[in-house]
């Protein structure tokens, strides 16, 4: 034998899918909900996306190499970051409010605490409450999709200078010619005015919203294939939709006119990208199995609180910003009970 | 794994997972016997328990199957020269463990014969339980399954309890091996001799053997030799690692969990392997000792790969020579790849726990380093863990050296180092290296109380 034998202790086979793979993974589930986002929303939805991931990419780069963790791009959660960002803003959010948030969020939410695995929550959506508390007008500011000429241009409000407020886009979409639309969310429709709209379209995602929260299906579909590959816990958007249902149903009983219906809780807003896409985020959820349905369940019963009775339309964001802090409590309350033991002796 | 279980009719415990199995390059391959090499290496210590204590002096001529070393109390066994030939010293030899060890050396006579004239017939229906012990122990019997436990000491269940059950274990679960495989395969008589010998000394009342579904021909042939007047069933578990853990497969089989810290006795079980109660069912009837074990030589980077009747003491190159080995070859382990030991030496002598040598070559993408990153808490690690620990937060511990909250609030001493954790773990964390760790600094605190 002409070259040294190595000794390693057992484990001597390895055969795990990697932390890039299973970033990657996700990345290609977005791609669709993404593509689905420019097709409804424009160029705008374009810009929007591309500036966020870039930030998020850049300031990752940056912050990575400011502390001698070298290059960190090539793990790809820094591009799921940025994706999830473009994708839970309203689609005509100026471009430098964008970059901030995204700057903010990564920086903040995920480079601070030591990066991948450290963070302590969602980096996409500490970005996306730094742009709620920072731009309140701009972040609720909505325009309607299949907007005619949506590839040619975009919507006046993407290109606002930098530093400046957005430019009003009241005077575009009354150049648009479109029917019936004021300007609202399924969401505020519903919170203010009562005002259901059809759950098909709720469900389709021919509604006004964020980017890339408004078809529930396809996002149903992309994350049923992430949980078929099991690069997410199938507990969490189980746990998330189960809570909304269960917080949500009473209510509609007691009063039908004046709460929503569940279908129309479950299709609304972000529940559904929060739940599949950013709720399911590993470094932010507990690790134990009990304790992944125990924080999806708190997630949608949060939410619906927070709609029904919060001063906001949508509550997601804060629910799972919320149980992100709770999931190491979470975790430590449902250890699983190690084999042989009868019950915990943990006190 | 998980919700599938429900629709699965095979016995299984929860968790675990499924490694390449890569049996095939062996599966089919007849046990053969390997020839002597020219000297034998025989450590004093090839079993759990106390070392052997040397019967002869150098330069000494001994016959196949004469008794070299004594058992030093009941729990040790002695060593039975595996040839003919002559001691040529007493001295240190390497391991496969790391430190250098007392070893008999026998230089081969050149005319040795595999006939074992040391011979000493006898009729087993006519001796007690307490005979039968004795006698097993005499045969320096130990557990061939890769644990090297003193066989006799199974036997005698700890004080106010009985034993009720014994759980033949042929589930193989580490990838490569399939010595055990052609033992069931080829002396299932041997097999059933061993579980009468057992059944007669525990008294326990019932024997199962629990195989892996992946080897129908074993259990088919198991089962129709089992003889008529013995009460023995033979039961298909799932082919999953590590099935072969005797918690795990005595989970499988009845649903019942060792209780932690404790020992299958607790349940009035005794468990042994195929080849084990094989090996016992032959040597005891003729009053011989253990001089040879069956060995799988496999891997990529072996040219032979099949299974060997190997005489205890012979040095891993000769064996490999024998074989082939690749010049690729990265990493040599004895055992299966999942437990097994990687050797610094070729000059280490196989001994009686060894069920395998298994050659990985260098570029192996199973053995291929990967860079450590982060945990992300994706929990495929509790998913794997066939004890339900938590790998995750034990490694994030480990690695702020909380040893001694390890073991008092996440069941450290619960691990048995299976590897599963370190298998699957998409960021590379050597978990199970920093359980072993761990473990070995929280004993060495016990020793030594500050």
């Amino acid at each position: 034998m002409s070259r040294p034998i190595e000794i390693r202790t057992s484990p001597h086979l390895k055969r795990a899918r990697t932390v890039p793979q299973i970033m990657l993974g996700v990345v290609w589930a977005l791609l669709p909900i993404c593509a689905f986002a420019v097709f409804q929303f424009g160029l705008s939805a374009l810009l929007l996306l591309v500036t966020t991931t870039a930030v998020a990419m850049g300031t990752e780069y940056l912050f990575a190499r400011l502390s001698g963790r070298g290059n960190t791009l090539n793990d790809w959660s820094v591009v799921i970051t940025g994706l999830l960002l473009g994708l839970t803003l309203p689609p005509g959010f100026p471009l430098w409010m964008a970059a901030v948030a995204a700057f903010v969020g990564v920086a903040l939410g995920k480079s601070l605490f030591g990066g991948l695995g450290f963070n302590v929550m969602n980096a996409a959506l500490v970005g996306r409450a730094f742009a709620q508390a920072a731009f309140p007008v701009a972040i609720t500011t909505w325009t309607p999709g299949f907007a005619p000429g949506r590839f040619q241009e975009p919507i006046p409000s993407t290109l606002t200078p930098p530093l400046m407020q957005p430019i009003p886009v009241k005077d575009w979409i009354g150049g648009l010619n479109i029917d019936g639309f004021t300007g609202a969310t399924p969401l505020a429709l519903q919170k203010f005015q009562h005002i259901e709209v059809s759950g098909l379209d709720l469900f389709t995602g021919m509604v006004a919203g964020s980017a890339g929260e408004t078809s529930a299906l396809l996002i149903m579909v992309c994350g049923l294939w992430l949980a078929y590959q099991r690069l997410l816990d199938w507990k969490i958007p189980v746990g998330v939709m189960l809570g909304a249902v269960l917080i949500a149903l009473p209510f509609w009983l007691l009063d039908g006119g004046v709460y929503p219906t569940p279908w129309f809780v479950l299709c609304s807003g972000g529940l559904m990208l929060g739940a599949w896409f950013m709720a399911s985020d590993m470094v932010g959820s507990p690790e134990t199995p009990w304790g992944a349905l125990v924080y999806g369940l708190f997630i949608g019963a949060l939410t619906v609180v927070i709609r029904l009775f919060g001063g906001l339309t949508e509550g997601i964001m804060y629910a799972i910003l919320l149980a992100n802090a709770a999931a190491p409590l979470i975790s430590a309350v449902t250890q699983p009970r190690v084999f042989g033991t009868r019950k915990e002796r943990r006190s | 794994m998980g919700i599938m279980n429900f629709f699965r009719s095979t016995k299984t415990f929860a968790h675990g997972i499924h490694p390449v199995e890569h049996k095939e390059q062996t599966a089919d391959k007849p046990i053969r016997r390997l020839g002597f090499a020219p000297e034998l290496v025989l450590p004093l210590a090839q079993h759990r328990g106390k070392p052997a204590r040397p019967l002869v002096k150098i330069g000494q001529e001994v016959v196949r199957g004469e008794p070299i070393a004594e058992a030093d109390g009941f729990l040790s066994v002695p060593l039975h020269a595996p040839a003919d030939g002559v001691i040529r010293a007493i001295d240190l030899a390497s391991t496969a463990e790391g430190p250098k060890a007392q070893a008999i050396f026998l230089k081969v006579h050149r005319a040795s014969t595999q006939e074992v004239l040391y011979d000493l017939h006898r009729d087993l229906d006519t001796l007690s339980a307490e005979e039968l012990i004795a006698a097993v122990q005499a045969a320096g019997l130990v557990g061939l399954g890769g644990a090297a436990f003193p066989s006799h000491v199974k036997m005698k269940p700890p004080a106010g309890r009985t034993l009720e059950t014994l759980v033949v274990n042929g589930c193989e679960c580490e990838p490569y091996l399939t010595c055990d495989h052609r033992v069931m395969l080829e002396r299932p008589d041997s097999i059933m001799a061993g579980i009468r010998i057992v059944l007669k000394a525990t008294k326990a009342s019932r024997a199962v053997i629990g195989v892996e579904d992946n080897k129908p021909d074993a259990l088919a042939r198991l089962r129709e030799r089992i003889p008529a007047d013995l009460p023995v069933t033979v039961e298909a578990v799932e082919t999953k690692y590590p099935q072969g853990a005797e918690k795990m497969l005595i989970k499988s089989l009845f649903g019942w969990e060792v209780p932690a810290g404790g020992l299958p006795a607790d349940l009035g079980i005794a468990v042994y392997n195929v080849g084990t109660l094989a090996q016992m069912g032959e040597l005891l009837p003729r009053g011989q000792g253990l001089i040879e074990r069956v060995v799988t030589v496999s891997g990529p980077g072996i040219f032979r790969p099949g299974n060997y009747l190997v005489p205890i003491g012979t040095p891993l190159r000769f064996l490999l020579e024998h074989t082939g080995m690749s010049e690729q070859a990265g990493e040599v382990i004895l055992g299966g790849p999942m437990m097994g030991m990687s050797v610094a030496s070729l000059e280490v002598p196989i001994t009686k726990a060894v069920s395998g040598v298994v050659v990985l070559e260098a570029q192996d993408p199973d053995l291929a380093q990967r860079q450590v990153l982060p945990c992300i808490k994706c929990g495929a690690c509790l998913e794997a863990c066939p004890v339900k620990l938590n790998p995750s937060t034990l490694g994030q511990l480990a690695q702020h050296r909380e040893y001694g909250r390890m073991a008092s609030d996440y069941y450290l001493d619960q691990c048995f180092e299976c590897g599963s954790c370190a298998y699957v773990c998409p960021s590379n964390i050597p978990l199970t290296q920093y359980f072993r760790i761990a473990k070995a600094i929280n004993r060495e605190h016990q020793r030594k109380p500050n």
